[in-house]
């Protein structure tokens, strides 16, 4: 692999319309009526039924005749020589298949490595060396899940362990190498930069007022209540290799194994079942993919591999662990001018960032926030550490979370520092509505914003005078009452062809729909929903563009035999691209249904209009064809010129990126004796553009809010100085219940996007971006007047009680 | 490894099986009876996506031998619905969207039975504590708490 030195951040020129200014309201629009379910309506899932009845076929409930199990034997260490592996006594017990060791492998065709999505490698099973904690080293095959776990303990492994480093800011010292496997011997992978470092300088130099702070948004982990895991079903005689895997991208996971493995694509069929919980997670391969597909290729029966939670959480790809240094000025009158940024990306062993290929930090350059600012130069590092992979994006479009984190701290210090109320103090240094079309000073083209309208209306929700007042009386009294707020830009919906891609493959999505004779429908995507609803959404977005009922139409994704090629469910881009295509398809289905319908009509189609689910003479509606009456012509009696049938692909390659933002804000209560910060309230406005479905909105809003809330009060994955990870179960790990999560009060405002097909943005991952923040800017000013500038996520009471003895609160 | 045969009620079947000392109870139901609707998480009994009625208490099936469940009666999720019928359980999950993925969804409508059998009227907070057992990734428990709600009124109802 080329190392990726010094690579300088491009944005290709965007076409007219990816950026403008656009109205904002508060009321989803329905347009359709309640029989057909188009967009707007709240209509309930059409998944739900098998799920709650115990039908759901997750990926441990596939049982295939024959069907072998798996279990990996993972390292004791982070760093060790491996000096043999005895598979002796394993291999003896009744009932083991087989042990797969990296050697095998090796011997297999050179399988022992695999790319990662970054163009980087990763051991699949090590011959040599053992490079993190509980990296898988060999695997057994039994013909029982109980008996393959026995075998594991069998397994006789000497190890010569050897010094590891695990700290970044050490590992750039380079004393020990992580990947002495590689031409290069150093830990530092790549450099990167965006925006203009000479104009930064400039504006800091003229600068009145300069805040700098230090924060480290510690390694966190999806922790999707289901694991990942795979049933590999090679069948010999028809040289074809079937894959259940839990996958969020399960046609780009198709191409990777043909490149891996040789096999051919037409041959290998991926199959994502239902999937419990994705969040990125599930969008990496997995050594334990590999051995799993390579064990049913060599043994010639069906193999499952289901990762336990302590494999899951000490081996799977994490999120975040990014180390920044930030500087942010402002003129004599707190107008924001400049953002300077540098940062270590702690990569682990290997590059594996589920990032665009020519993005190796993701997107955050986006880190300029709702802010108006005249320059900014942003820089990050990426180093090799003895740890497992990271990058992957826990609910977020690419490194956006890490952004949002930076910029609504330092907003929020430089307030503070400024004696300035944080509303008024963004209010003034907001991007204004009528600055759109806008280029952030990383080269962004946000696509349309309200920021000041989304952090008004959050403020009267709240009522923020209020709680100011409040605030001033429970602190005279020795309360520590805390208001955060956060004022958010997200950029989602990767993306535009010219500039993003995964390993070479661009980052459209598609939409293949067909009608049947009788008018019901089958659409299938190339995302993948993990819980999202798609089987709802695209059906509502089919039923408001052809006026077909959403009840009629089946969704289905995930199987890359049927589904048109896509780049999967990740980054909040489902809706912006695939729901793009299911737009774009029906109005080519639409486009041939006015034909057919003209000629049942016998007029010209220039005298036909659309109305909801018909064509109907201009200014004669009695004379019509509904979409049911075409769908059953195109079979019948279609228009002798044109072929029969009522279908069409789209493969939707979008503008722009969609920029959904909102503000939050968080009241928090300290207790001064122990610590622990109790979340009173929380008020979130949200702006995703056009609304599908308000009820699913919700869900991901409340869903998200709680999974920004678990990494901002308690989840970080913790290593020691052997890099042994401390955190590998969910007594450790600790994802917040229902009794850790508060009342989130939700409201909306609808700036629909001025280049997506039908103005929708994405909403899945906003509140996961937006709400660490304003949860550690409540924690925060909580503490100011005691002297506390800054604290680091999460917030435990530990850390929030250290701080408080640290300042002088004693009682 | 030494084999048992135990006897028990599954969902109102009589069941009579030989299993391992040490099968799990989750593993015996979801893999020699294939009632997949309960679901592994964690291991550790702390997810509760294994929740299952063990002689009426909500009881978390990863970490119960099969064994120990000998002459018990187990409910599953799989039992819910009645002739065809949801549950009202169910019906407020549908209803109120509380469920995403679907991962958790078994084992916390398990143990939201159990808490409205204890508690048929239930404030907010005694629901909050009640499903404190089970964690939900996706949804951000609004609107569970809203579903369970939904289902007692249903329940006061009917009664």
């Amino acid at each position: 692999m080329a190392q990726l030195d010094n690579r300088v951040e491009h944005h290709s020129p965007k076409p007219a319309g990816s950026s403008a200014q656009v109205e904002t309201t508060d009321t989803v629009e329905m347009k359709t009526p309640e029989k057909v379910c188009g967009m707007g309506h709240r209509m309930k899932r059409k998944e739900d039924g098998r799920f709650l009845q115990g039908k759901g076929r997750f990926i441990d409930d596939i049982k295939l005749p024959g069907m072998l199990h798996m279990c990996i034997v993972r390292s004791p260490y982070a760093h060790a020589k491996i000096l043999n592996i005895d598979t002796t006594a394993a291999l003896a017990m009744k009932g083991v298949v087989a042990v797969i060791t990296g050697k095998d492998l090796k011997a297999a065709g050179n399988l022992h490595y695999m790319p990662t999505l970054m163009s980087d490698t990763q051991p699949v099973l090590p011959i040599d060396k053992v490079l993190y904690y509980a990296q898988e080293v060999c695997a057994v095959i039994a013909t029982d899940r109980y008996i393959a776990a026995d075998a594991r303990e069998k397994v006789v492994v000497d190890y010569e362990p050897l010094q590891a480093v695990v700290d970044p800011h050490k590992a750039l010292e380079d004393k020990i190498i992580v990947r002495e496997d590689k031409e290069k011997k150093t830990n530092h992978v790549w450099h990167w930069s965006a925006g203009n470092a000479a104009a930064t300088d400039a504006v800091f130099a003229k600068a009145a007022h300069v805040v700098k702070e230090d924060i480290y948004l510690p390694r966190i982990h999806v922790c999707s209540i289901e694991t990942c895991g795979m049933v590999a079903n090679y069948d010999k005689v028809r040289e074809h290799m079937q894959l259940y895997m839990t996958s969020q991208a399960p046609h780009a996971h198709r191409t990777v194994f043909a490149l891996v493995s040789g096999l051919p694509e037409h041959k290998i069929q991926v199959i994502a079942p239902d999937i419990g919980g994705g969040f990125g997670g599930k969008v990496p391969v997995y050594p334990g993919y590999v051995v799993c597909a390579v064990a049913s290729l060599v043994i010639g029966k069906p193999v499952k591999w289901i990762e336990d939670r302590s494999e899951n959480l000490q081996a799977d790809s994490f999120a975040r662990d990014y180390h920044i240094k930030a500087e942010l000025a402002a003129d004599a009158n707190g107008k924001l001018t400049g953002l300077r940024v540098r940062t270590l990306a702690d990569c682990g062993i290997t590059d594996a960032a589920a990032n665009p290929s020519k993005f190796p930090a993701g997107l955050y350059s986006i880190c300029t926030g709702s802010y108006q600012l005249e320059a900014a130069d942003v820089q990050v590092d990426g180093v090799y550490t003895h740890k497992p992979p990271g990058g992957v994006a826990y609910r977020c479009s690419f490194r956006v979370t890490e952004a949002v984190h930076l910029i609504e701290r330092m907003v929020d210090i430089m307030a503070h520092d400024l004696k300035q109320d944080p509303a008024e103090f963004r209010l003034k240094n907001f991007i204004r509505p009528d600055q759109f079309p806008y280029k952030s000073p990383t080269g962004w083209e946000y696509d349309s914003g309200n920021y000041e309208g989304a952090l008004r209306k959050a403020m009267a929700m709240i009522d923020y005078p209020a709680l100011k007042k409040e605030q001033l009386e429970k602190r005279a009294k020795g309360q520590l009452m805390g208001i955060g707020i956060s004022s958010f830009t997200e950029v989602v919906g990767a993306g535009p062809a010219a500039d993003y891609d995964i390993l070479g493959i661009k980052m459209f999505d598609s939409a293949e729909i067909r009608i049947h004779p009788t008018g019901k429908a089958i659409a299938r995507l190339g995302t993948k929903s993990q819980g999202q609803g798609h089987e709802t959404t695209y059906a509502q977005i089919i039923a408001e563009e052809l006026g077909l009922p959403a009840s009629d139409i089946q969704i289905e994704e995930g199987d890359t035999d049927t589904a048109p090629y896509g780049l999967g469910t990740y980054a909040s881009r489902s809706t912006p691209t695939s729901g793009a295509a299911a737009a774009m398809a029906a109005r080519k289905i639409r486009a041939k249904a006015k034909k057919i319908a003209a000629y049942l009509l016998e007029v010209g189609e220039q005298d036909l209009e659309w109305n909801i689910d018909r064509f109907q003479v201009k200014g004669s509606p009695d004379q019509k064809k509904t979409i049911q009456e075409i769908a059953f012509a195109a079979y019948t009696n279609h228009p002798p010129d044109i072929e029969a049938g009522l279908e069409a692909t789209d493969y939707y390659n979008p503008p722009n990126l969609t920029f959904p933002f909102g503000s939050y804000i968080c009241v928090v209560d300290i207790d001064t004796g122990t610590g622990a910060v109790k979340v009173r309230r929380f008020v979130a406005v949200d702006d995703c553009g056009k609304i599908i479905n308000p009820m699913i909105v919700e869900g991901q809003i409340e869903g998200g809010l709680t999974m920004g809330l678990a990494p901002a009060l308690f989840e970080e994955i913790v290593y020691d100085e052997n890099g042994q990870n401390l955190t590998g179960t969910m007594a450790d790990y600790l994802l917040p219940t229902a009794v850790e999560s508060p009342k989130w009060e939700i409201g909306k405002t609808i700036t629909p996007s001025p280049h997506h097909p039908f103005g929708a943005k994405g909403i899945g991952e906003s509140p996961t971006v937006g709400a660490p923040p304003a949860i550690a800017n409540a924690v925060v000013d909580a503490l100011w007047h005691l002297g506390v500038r800054h604290l680091d996520i999460p917030l435990t009471p530990q850390k929030v009680w250290k701080a408080l003895r640290d300042h002088g609160v004693n009682n | 490894m030494s084999q048992h045969k135990i006897q028990l009620t599954v969902n109102g079947e009589a069941v009579e099986r030989e299993v391992e000392a040490r099968t799990l109870l989750v593993h015996f139901i979801r893999e020699t009876l294939e009632l997949t609707g309960t679901h592994i998480g964690c291991d550790t009994t702390s997810c509760g996506a294994c929740t299952v009625m063990l002689n009426g208490k909500p009881t978390k099936s990863c970490t119960v031998f099969a064994v120990q469940a000998h002459q018990a009666r187990i409910e599953t999720v799989e039992s819910l619905a009645q002739g065809g019928k949801l549950h009202p359980l169910q019906q407020g999950f549908w209803e109120k969207h509380g469920l995403q993925c679907g991962f958790c969804t078994p084992g916390m409508l398990m143990s939201a039975k159990s808490l409205l059998e204890k508690n048929p009227k239930p404030s907010e907070a005694e629901i909050r504590e009640g499903i404190s057992g089970n964690i939900c990734r996706c949804t951000g428990y609004n609107k569970i708490v809203e579903a369970i709600q939904y289902a007692a009124e249903k329940l006061q109802e009917a009664q």
